[in-house]
C-alpha cells in the first residue's frame, strides 16, 4: 500500500463506526456524570451520591451478611470467581492433556461459554431453586438442613454464593481452552528433559509449566475481571432488576441499568464511569505487560521490577497478542 | 536419576493393560465433564417431560412422559412468543456479523500492509475499545436512536453490534493478513491492479478461514447479548429471543416448563454453530485474547 490516502480510505468505514457509536457515546457518558438532570454543572456530587448511597457500599453487611451493595458485589466476585476459574481451568487443562477423548470433555465443559449468559442465569435456577434444584436435593439428602432450601429466594448468602459459583461453573471452560491452548505452546522437550533429570512432577509443574504460562495467566486474569465487572445478565436471569432478594446479588451494570430504567441518565453515566475506569485501570495494565512498549518505557518498567522477575520477560515474546508476525 | 536406575531393572510378575493412574486420571476428567453437563441436562430433562413429574426434582425417573408441550407453548408464549423472537435474534445477528467482518477486515488490512509505525496505537486503541463495558455507551446511544427514530426497530441494534465488534475484528484480521506472504499482491500491483482489487480479488479469498473464525464468533456474541437488546429495542413486538427467557414467566410464579424449553430454544443455535463449527470458534477467541 503505496499512499496515505489509501491507506485512510481502508480504516475509514470503521472509524466513523467507532466514532459515532463508541467515542461520541463514551465521551458523553462522560460528561453526563458531571452535570444535573437540568444540564446545570454539579462536579462530583451525582459521584458523592452514587458511592456514597449503601446501594453501591454496605458497610452494615460487615455485621449482618449481604445485601454488601453492588461494588462490593463485584469485588467479592472478583475475590472468589477469579482464582476459583483459573485454577481449575488450569488443572483441567493440564489433566486433559493425557486424557483420551480430551476435546469431547472439553466441550462439555466449555458448553457454559456458548450458552447466552441470560440463559445460564435461567440454568442457574434450575439447580440452585428448591425443590426442583440437584444442589438443595443434595444437601437435604445429606442431612444439612440449613441448605436444602431454596438458595435463590430464602436467603441472601446463599443467593449470592449460589451465583458467585454459577458463574464459575459457567466461565472455567474460558481458562481451560486458554490454558490448553497455551500449554501446547511449550516445547515438549523440556518437560522431556526434566523428567529425564528426575525433577518431580510439582517442580516440573513450578518451574516450567507455571512460569512458561504466566504470559497466558495474565491474559486470563485480564479478561476474567473485566467479565466479572461486566455481569448483568446472568443475575437478571436469575434473580431480577433488583439483584434478587433484598439486593444481595446486585452487581454494579444492573444498578446502572435500572437508573437507566428510571430514565435517571446522570446516575446511570456515574456508575458507567465507575465501571469504566475499573476496566481500564485492569486493561491498561494487560496492555503495559503484554504489548511490545516503546524501549525505553519498557525499561522503566523492567526497572521497577524486581531483578528475579526480569529473566521471565522472554516467553511473553511467544504468546503476546501484538508480536509481529514474520 | 536415580528413580529411573531403581525402576528400570526390576519387572512386575504381572502387567495392567493400562497403568492405574492412567486409569484414574480418566475417570476424573470424564466426571468432571459429566457434572459440567448436569445442570443443562437437567434443562432438557424438565423441558421434554410435564411440570407435574418434574417439579419435585427432574431426576426422579418415574412416572416419565415425553411431551413436547412445552416447547409448544414456549413457541406460542402469548408474552413474548419465540418464535418471533429467534426470528428477530436472526435479524440482528445475521447482518451484525457480515457488517463488522467486512469493515473490519477492510480495516485490519490496512494496518497491516500500511507501512507506519502506528502498531502500538492501534493495539492501545483497540486493547481500549475492547474494554469499554456496554453500559458505558448506554445512555447516549439510546438518546441518538431516539433522535434517528430507530427505537425498538432492530437496525438500532445491528448498528451498536457492528460497532462493537469492529476492534477485535481489526486486531485479529490484522494479525491474520501479516500472515499472508506479500508477494502475491506485489505481482498484482505490478501488473497494474489497485489496492481495492488486489483486496477483494487475492487477498480476501485467502482470509476465508479466518473470517469463518470472525462469524462463528460476531455471531455467537450478537445472539447471546442482552444488554444492548434490553436497551433498544422497548416493544414486545420486536423482542429478541435473549429478551424472551426471562419475560417467559408471565404472571407465573415458577413455570419450569416454559423456562426451560425456552432456554433450550435460545442456546440452541449458539451451541449447534459451536458444534460445527467448534475450531473456527477457538481460533477466533485465542485470536481475540492471545494471538491469532
Amino acid at each position: 500500500m503505496r499512499s496515505q490516502a489509501t491507506f485512510v480510505a481502508f480504516i475509514l468505514p470503521a472509524t466513523i463506526f467507532l466514532i459515532v457509536l463508541v467515542i461520541y457515546p463514551v465521551v458523553a457518558t462522560l460528561t453526563l456524570g458531571f452535570v444535573g438532570a437540568d444540564g446545570q454543572f454539579t462536579g462530583l456530587d451525582n459521584f458523592a451520591t452514587v458511592i456514597g448511597s449503601k446501594q453501591t457500599v454496605n458497610a452494615d453487611c460487615l455485621q449482618t451478611g449481604p445485601p454488601c451493595g453492588t461494588l462490593i458485589n463485584n469485588l467479592i466476585w472478583i475475590g472468589l470467581h477469579l482464582p476459583l476459574t483459573m485454577f481449575m481451568g488450569l488443572f483441567l487443562a493440564m489433566l486433559l492433556q493425557r486424557v483420551r477423548g480430551a476435546a469431547i470433555v472439553k466441550s462439555m465443559i466449555f458448553l457454559g461459554m456458548v450458552t447466552p449468559l441470560i440463559v445460564i442465569g435461567t440454568v442457574l435456577k434450575f439447580i440452585l431453586e428448591a425443590p426442583i434444584g440437584l444442589v438443595p436435593a443434595f444437601f437435604g439428602s445429606i442431612g444439612i438442613k440449613g441448605l436444602a432450601v431454596n438458595w435463590l429466594t430464602s436467603n441472601p448468602s446463599t443467593l449470592l454464593f449460589g451465583l458467585i459459583m454459577g458463574t464459575v461453573w459457567s466461565w472455567t471452560g474460558f481458562s481451560m481452552i486458554v490454558y490448553s491452548a497455551g500449554l501446547t505452546t511449550i516445547p515438549k522437550d523440556y518437560f522431556e528433559a526434566a523428567r529425564v533429570d528426575g525433577a518431580s512432577e510439582w517442580q516440573v509443574f513450578r518451574k516450567i509449566t507455571w512460569p512458561l504460562l504466566k504470559p497466558v495467566t495474565l491474559v486470563i486474569v485480564t479478561m476474567t475481571v473485566l467479565w466479572e465487572l461486566k455481569l448483568f445478565d446472568i443475575v437478571i436471569g436469575a434473580t431480577n432488576q433488583q439483584g434478587g432478594l433484598g439486593g444481595a446479588a446486585d452487581v454494579l451494570a444492573l444498578q446502572m441499568y435500572r437508573f437507566f430504567y428510571v430514565q435517571d441518565y446522570n446516575h446511570a453515566a456515574v456508575v458507567a464511569t465507575l465501571l469504566t475506569i475499573f476496566t481500564f485501570v485492569v486493561s491498561i495494565s494487560l496492555f503495559r505487560e503484554l504489548l511490545n512498549l516503546p524501549r525505553h518505557k519498557r525499561r522503566l518498567l523492567r526497572a521497577r521490577a524486581k531483578p528475579a522477575e526480569v529473566g521471565t520477560d522472554s516467553p511473553q515474546a511467544t504468546i503476546a497478542p501484538t508480536g509481529d508476525s514474520p | 536419576m536415580t528413580s529411573l536406575v531403581d525402576r528400570g531393572p526390576r519387572r512386575r510378575p504381572w502387567k495392567l493393560p493400562f497403568r492405574p493412574r492412567t486409569i484414574l486420571i480418566h475417570v476424573v476428567a470424564w466426571t468432571v465433564g459429566l457434572a459440567w453437563l448436569l445442570p443443562f441436562i437437567g434443562v432438557a430433562v424438565v423441558s421434554v417431560r410435564p411440570l407435574s413429574e418434574t417439579a419435585l426434582g427432574w431426576w426422579n425417573p418415574s412416572p416419565f412422559h415425553l411431551t413436547f408441550d412445552n416447547f409448544i407453548s414456549a413457541w406460542n408464549n402469548p408474552g413474548c412468543p419465540l418464535s418471533l423472537g429467534l426470528r428477530d435474534s436472526f435479524f440482528v445477528a445475521l447482518p451484525a456479523t457480515i457488517i463488522p467482518m467486512l469493515v473490519g477486515a477492510f480495516a485490519g488490512y490496512g494496518f497491516a500492509r500500511f507501512r507506519t509505525r502506528t502498531r502500538d496505537y492501534i493495539f492501545l486503541s483497540v486493547v481500549l475499545f475492547m474494554a469499554v463495558p456496554q453500559m458505558m455507551v448506554a445512555v447516549p446511544v439510546y438518546n441518538l436512536m431516539i433522535a434517528l427514530g430507530l427505537i425498538s426497530n432492530l437496525l438500532s441494534l445491528i448498528l451498536v453490534h457492528s460497532a462493537w465488534g469492529i476492534p477485535w475484528i481489526i486486531l485479529f484480521m490484522r494479525n491474520f493478513f501479516r500472515t499472508l506472504p506479500e508477494e502475491i499482491e506485489e505481482a498484482a500491483r505490478v501488473d497494474g491492479a489497485s489496492d481495492f482489487k488486489i483486496f477483494y480479488k487475492i487477498v480476501l479469498p485467502m482470509a476465508l478461514p479466518a473470517m469463518a473464525a470472525v462469524v462463528v464468533f460476531q455471531f455467537m456474541w450478537v445472539w447471546n447479548d442482552f444488554f444492548f437488546a434490553q436497551v433498544l429495542v422497548q416493544k414486545s413486538d420486536w423482542f429478541l429471543s435473549t429478551q424472551c427467557v426471562p419475560r417467559l414467566s408471565g404472571q407465573l410464579a415458577h413455570p419450569y416448563d416454559l423456562l426451560s424449553a425456552g432456554a433450550i430454544l435460545t442456546m440452541i443455535v449458539p451451541v449447534a454453530l459451536y458444534l460445527v463449527l467448534q475450531r473456527f470458534y477457538i481460533r477466533g477467541l485465542i485470536g481475540w485474547t492471545i494471538k491469532g
